[in-house]
């Protein structure tokens, strides 16, 4: 019997497949603008763990886009950490932690902040990789579904 | 005013769901609308009325922009509350699904047996 | 525009009983999510567009994950309904929290209405010292960093307390390596560990 391990039918997977991209590129805009638009590192990283809820939820725990980057999941979330820590210690080259330290570009440019982009980015990363860690976990471990899932050993 | 009213009734009602439900679902749901409740009561404090969203735009006056703009603190405050609550939901749910797994039931007045 | 406000607000308040009060758990769960979208508006409308994003996306999240866990533990309701004594104690909690809150609320100035705060510093300097157009996103990363400091620490606590749950909820097969899901999640917690436990 097909466990919901699997995913779903071949439709939804070719659909997911374009959808997840547009999703992680959306994600990404967000958090990248997010000093100049509505959003930031929060929105963005909530929207990619989305993503990867419907990757989940379309290819299955085990296989699947989701899936091999569960790999790299915990390393991704230390990275946001030590990024924003970093960029805050190297504050008291300016003055004081966590103080806005790098040169800025013209107004409402890109470049117009680059210590918020690049907090803005470490922000994603912590709570996207974060979230999806969450709900991975949820996802993958359980043995209280019965006698669906015998066969290989459950976890 | 009235709508403070609506938002302490909110929570109000995310009590009562807390407090009177026997199913350990339903405390959870009960939970997640007092979060709701108090995001909403918090940006509601901040919403001056006839404003628009604090996004400074390429030539906009510093004092029109000043008087033109809701309050913006709360929503910083906000917006971490929204990703805490959901950390902290997918908590409750791997509780909930262990304590259903150990003791076969959902009704929190059968869950009453100390030991492992 | 203020009665789409509280028109918005009551339905918030209806949706939410009507989401308690509903004995089939995948309909309560579902409903939840509509009164999330709901409160999505309406941050909308008060004037906090990046709220509402996040609200969405995190509604979405919440109630698949509400979802799985009610199929995964039965669809109904359990049992003989409560006691009277305790549905009107619990209403009667409600009620005072209400009541006193309202009381309180009513020294404060009126809803909608101006009156100073640190945000107008905020506002007016924000595009000067942070060199960011988003002033919630100045506060956030630059004038209230520290907050999101102890947010990212909340988050790891919240997730980490998930993960040791779950591996009670596969129990002892998954130290020892067996289905390739388990590795995977062994190596989030203990990465560098590779002899299996005797």
């Amino acid at each position: 019997m097909r466990s919901d391990r699997d995913g779903l039918s071949v439709i939804v997977q070719v659909v997911a497949r374009w959808i997840l991209v547009l999703i992680l590129v959306y994600g990404l805009g967000v958090a990248f603008f997010g000093h100049l638009t509505p959003g930031g590192g929060f929105a963005g990283g909530v929207v990619i763990a989305c993503g990867f809820v419907l990757a989940t939820l379309a290819f299955g725990g085990r296989t699947g886009p989701a899936a091999a980057f569960y790999r790299w999941v915990a390393s991704l979330e230390a990275l946001g950490a030590m990024t924003y820590l970093g960029m805050a210690a190297l504050g008291w080259t300016a003055g004081h932690f966590m103080q806005a330290w790098t040169p800025r570009g013209d107004a409402f440019t890109l470049a117009s902040a680059p210590f918020l982009v690049v907090v803005n980015l470490a922000i994603l990363l912590k709570v996207g990789a974060g979230l999806f860690a969450g709900f991975m976990v949820l996802v993958l471990f359980d043995r209280s579904a019965g006698s669906l899932h015998d066969g290989k050993g459950e976890a | 005013m009235t709508f403070y009213a609506l938002t302490f009734a909110l929570f109000g009602v995310g009590l009562y769901g807390l407090l009177a439900k026997r199913n350990i679902l339903k405390k959870v749901l009960g939970l997640i609308i007092l979060d709701h409740a108090i995001n909403l009561l918090l940006v509601a404090v901040g919403y001056r009325a006839g404003r628009g969203a604090p996004i400074r735009l390429p030539g906009d006056d510093t004092t029109a922009f000043v008087l033109g703009s809701v309050d913006p603190l709360p929503q910083a405050l906000v917006l971490t509350s929204i990703v805490i609550g959901l950390g902290v939901t997918m908590l409750l749910v791997a509780m909930v699904v262990r304590l259903h797994q150990r003791y076969g039931t959902l009704d929190v007045d059968q869950m009453d047996r100390l030991k492992g | 525009m203020d009665a789409i406000l509280i028109g918005l607000a009551a339905f918030l308040v209806l949706g939410s009983v009507a989401a308690l009060e509903m004995t089939h758990l995948l309909s309560a769960v579902i409903t939840i999510g509509v009164v999330g979208m709901g409160l999505s508006i309406l941050f909308l409308l008060l004037g906090a567009p990046d709220i509402a994003i996040t609200q969405v996306v995190v509604e979405v999240i919440v109630v698949t994950v509400m979802i799985r866990a009610a199929t995964r533990t039965g669809h109904e309701e359990v049992g003989r309904p409560r006691s009277v004594r305790t549905v009107l104690a619990g209403l009667g909690a409600a009620l005072i929290l209400v009541g006193v809150a309202l009381a309180a609320f009513a020294a404060l100035p009126a809803f909608g209405a101006p009156r100073r705060s640190p945000s107008d510093w905020y506002l007016a300097e924000a595009l000067r010292e942070t060199g960011a157009a988003n002033v919630v996103t100045s506060i956030v990363l630059d004038f209230r960093g520290y907050d999101t400091l102890g947010e990212a620490t909340v988050i790891l606590v919240a997730i980490a307390g998930t993960l040791v749950i779950a591996r009670h909820l596969a129990g002892d097969r998954m130290v020892d390596g067996d289905p390739p899901g388990a590795s995977a999640a062994t190596s989030l917690t203990s990465s560098g560990e590779e002899a299996p436990r005797a």
